[in-house]
């Protein structure tokens, strides 16, 4: 089944009012922002919590996905009486900068030009997409976020918020992040994109128009990140050496085991619902990210006077974004005496735990903080 | 979780020790019942550092501010007098390095409020002496054996307090906490306080040399 995304409404869009300035120094002109929001912005714009999504995530957070027809990817938090209380907070998300549903990136049409800007996007950071989001609350009228929560490449982003926009977040929530990618993270993503641009039907990115999409190369590329993104405990447990059928060797080149099938259909309902040009965008955004960069490495630095009040959680067997990472993030935040939780949650699953129905702690640890934080915050139950 | 009656009396102890609005840090906080208590009583601004997964949990599901880390490494983190007062309830025996934690304790908090179990109270005596047994001290309302304890540094108040002397701690009062929960003033840290103290707890600040750095 292929999808078309010219087909689904993504309205919301925000449109930004004068030019995007990125941290490139291009300055991007008619940007817009597609999101959603769940529940209500209270009389005093005090309850809106900011979910910033990975990076391949959606701001399709609760309810049906228009474009796939699922349950929205966080389905299981976000609602009326679930851990993001939709009856309390009022939940934004939207779909990042250089994302492809709605926003303005790579597939969307450059004003200068009439035509799809493809590569020639500007090259944007984490610290762009989250100004693009800053962009959008002044539009809503809210002068501080009660929240900002992200894992993985949300993560980055609920970091950046605290670093340089500390005045405006209450609560910083960075799950399963790191300060900064390291060397192995970028390692990953370069195979990814190498596989993409490998594709015959690249085309030098601009295969817009030509009716063809670099989907063996975007699948290749989402099959090697789905691996980073489980725990070899979670592949041993679902798949282990398991053949369909009669469970016999065929003694082909094919693909054969459980585990090949899975990551097969990874990548093919995965190219289905995402463009390549973005991939490559976001992966580099992720490459570039480096808190402590701007303080010559020195991380503690860059949280000097952060008064936002922090949750970081890490997962045991997450090894792409490892506790080391948070656990080292927590220590910088430690130096400054700033009010900051952690936890490293138990789970088997690896990067992805946060998405999982089943991490009842993790929903607890996150409803605890939240609770706690509404009462320091002032607001009403 | 049942708790004893001088556990009881331990926090309840600390929580009239601390003084009201103040920044603290609780090493080694459990599942949160003291920070919860010196928050909604006391209105400190708490934090609380645990090094046991599901106590962090149950911390976080009061709303608590907490990290789970380590005392013996993660004290060096902060920064000096970053505290009005940094609690090690019923901890320090469980410490690798009691020294080298007393210390940070004293540099991240104006003032350190420790309490511990009295190795020198006549029973614990009693039990070696006359019976050849290490003596018992109770966990978590837990009797456990030698071999089991996370009791690794157990001492008497006097060992306490020639430590204290020794990094230039001041002790400004001191208390015994009975096996009833009933308190009792303690002082110098005589013999004879050193063999009826079954628990103590001691309010602590540096008033000698100068804070020793991370």
């Amino acid at each position: 089944m292929e999808i078309e995304t010219a087909a689904v409404d993504f309205e919301p869009i925000f449109a930004l009012d004068g030019k995007l300035k990125l941290q490139s120094q291009v300055e991007l002109a008619g940007t817009e922002c597609a999101y959603q929001t769940y529940g209500t912005l209270n009389a005093d714009r005090s309850n809106a919590i900011m979910i910033c999504h990975g990076l391949t995530g959606d701001q399709y957070v609760a309810g049906t996905n228009p474009l796939t027809g699922r349950a929205g990817w966080w389905n299981h938090v976000v609602g009326p009486g679930l851990v993001l209380d939709t009856d309390r907070y009022f939940v934004i998300c939207t779909n990042v900068l250089g994302g492809c549903l709605g926003t303005t990136g790579p597939s969307t049409i450059n004003p200068d030009t009439g035509q799809p800007w493809n590569m020639d996007f500007p090259v944007f950071t984490v610290a762009d997409m989250v100004d693009l989001q800053v962009h959008l609350i002044d539009a809503l009228g809210i002068d501080q976020l009660f929240a900002v929560i992200g894992a993985s490449m949300g993560g980055m982003m609920a970091l950046d918020w605290a670093v340089r926009h500390s005045e405006r977040v209450f609560a910083s929530i960075p799950v399963a992040a790191s300060w900064r990618h390291t060397a192995q993270n970028i390692a990953f993503h370069e195979v990814g994109r190498r596989a993409i641009t490998a594709d015959a039907d690249w085309h030098d990115g601009a295969y817009r128009g030509l009716g063809v999409k670099p989907e063996k190369g975007l699948a290749a590329a989402r099959m090697v990140a789905h691996i980073t993104y489980l725990s070899e405990t979670a592949f041993q447990e679902k798949f282990g050496r398991e053949l369909p059928r009669d469970s016999k060797l065929s003694f082909v080149l094919d693909p054969e085991f459980e585990v090949e099938r899975y990551l097969d259909h990874q990548g093919k309902t995965f190219v289905q619902r995402f463009d390549a040009a973005s991939y490559m965008y976001l992966t580099r955004a992720m490459d570039y990210f480096d808190l402590a960069a701007r303080h010559d490495g020195d991380l503690a630095a860059v949280f000097k006077g952060v008064g936002t009040r922090f949750l970081l959680v890490s997962f045991t067997s997450d090894w792409l974004f490892p506790t080391a990472e948070s656990r080292t993030i927590v220590r910088a935040l430690n130096a400054n005496a700033a009010d900051v939780s952690f936890i490293e949650i138990p789970a088997d699953y690896g990067h992805d735990s946060f998405l999982i129905e089943s991490a009842t702690d993790f929903h607890d640890v996150l409803e605890g903080f939240l609770d706690g934080s509404a009462r320091r915050r002032g607001l009403k139950p | 979780m049942s708790q004893s009656a001088p556990r009881r009396a331990d926090l309840r102890l600390i929580a009239e020790l601390v003084t009201r609005g103040g920044r603290v840090l609780d090493v080694g906080c459990g599942d949160g019942t003291l920070l919860e208590t010196l928050e909604t009583e006391k209105q400190v601004k708490g934090q609380g550092i645990e090094i046991r997964n599901n106590r962090v949990e149950a911390c976080m599901r009061r709303g608590l501010t907490v990290i789970q880390g380590d005392a013996d490494t993660d004290l060096p983190d902060f920064p000096d007098r970053a505290f009005d007062y940094v609690i090690l309830s019923q901890a320090l025996q469980n410490m690798h390095r009691p020294r080298e934690v007393l210390d940070q304790l004293l540099r991240i908090g104006q003032r350190a409020i420790v309490s511990f179990p009295n190795l020198g109270h006549w029973r614990a005596r009693l039990t070696l002496l006359w019976r050849g047994r290490m003596p018992i001290v109770e966990t978590n309302g837990m009797p456990r054996s030698w071999y089991d304890t996370p009791n690794i540094h157990l001492c008497t108040i006097r060992d306490f307090l020639l430590m204290c002397e020794t990094l230039g701690i001041t002790v400004e009062e001191g208390h015994a906490v009975g096996r009833d929960g009933s308190l009792r003033r303690l002082g110098a840290g005589t013999a004879w306080e050193t063999l009826w103290t079954h628990q103590a707890v001691y309010v602590l600040t540096r008033s000698g040399r100068p804070a020793s750095g991370g």
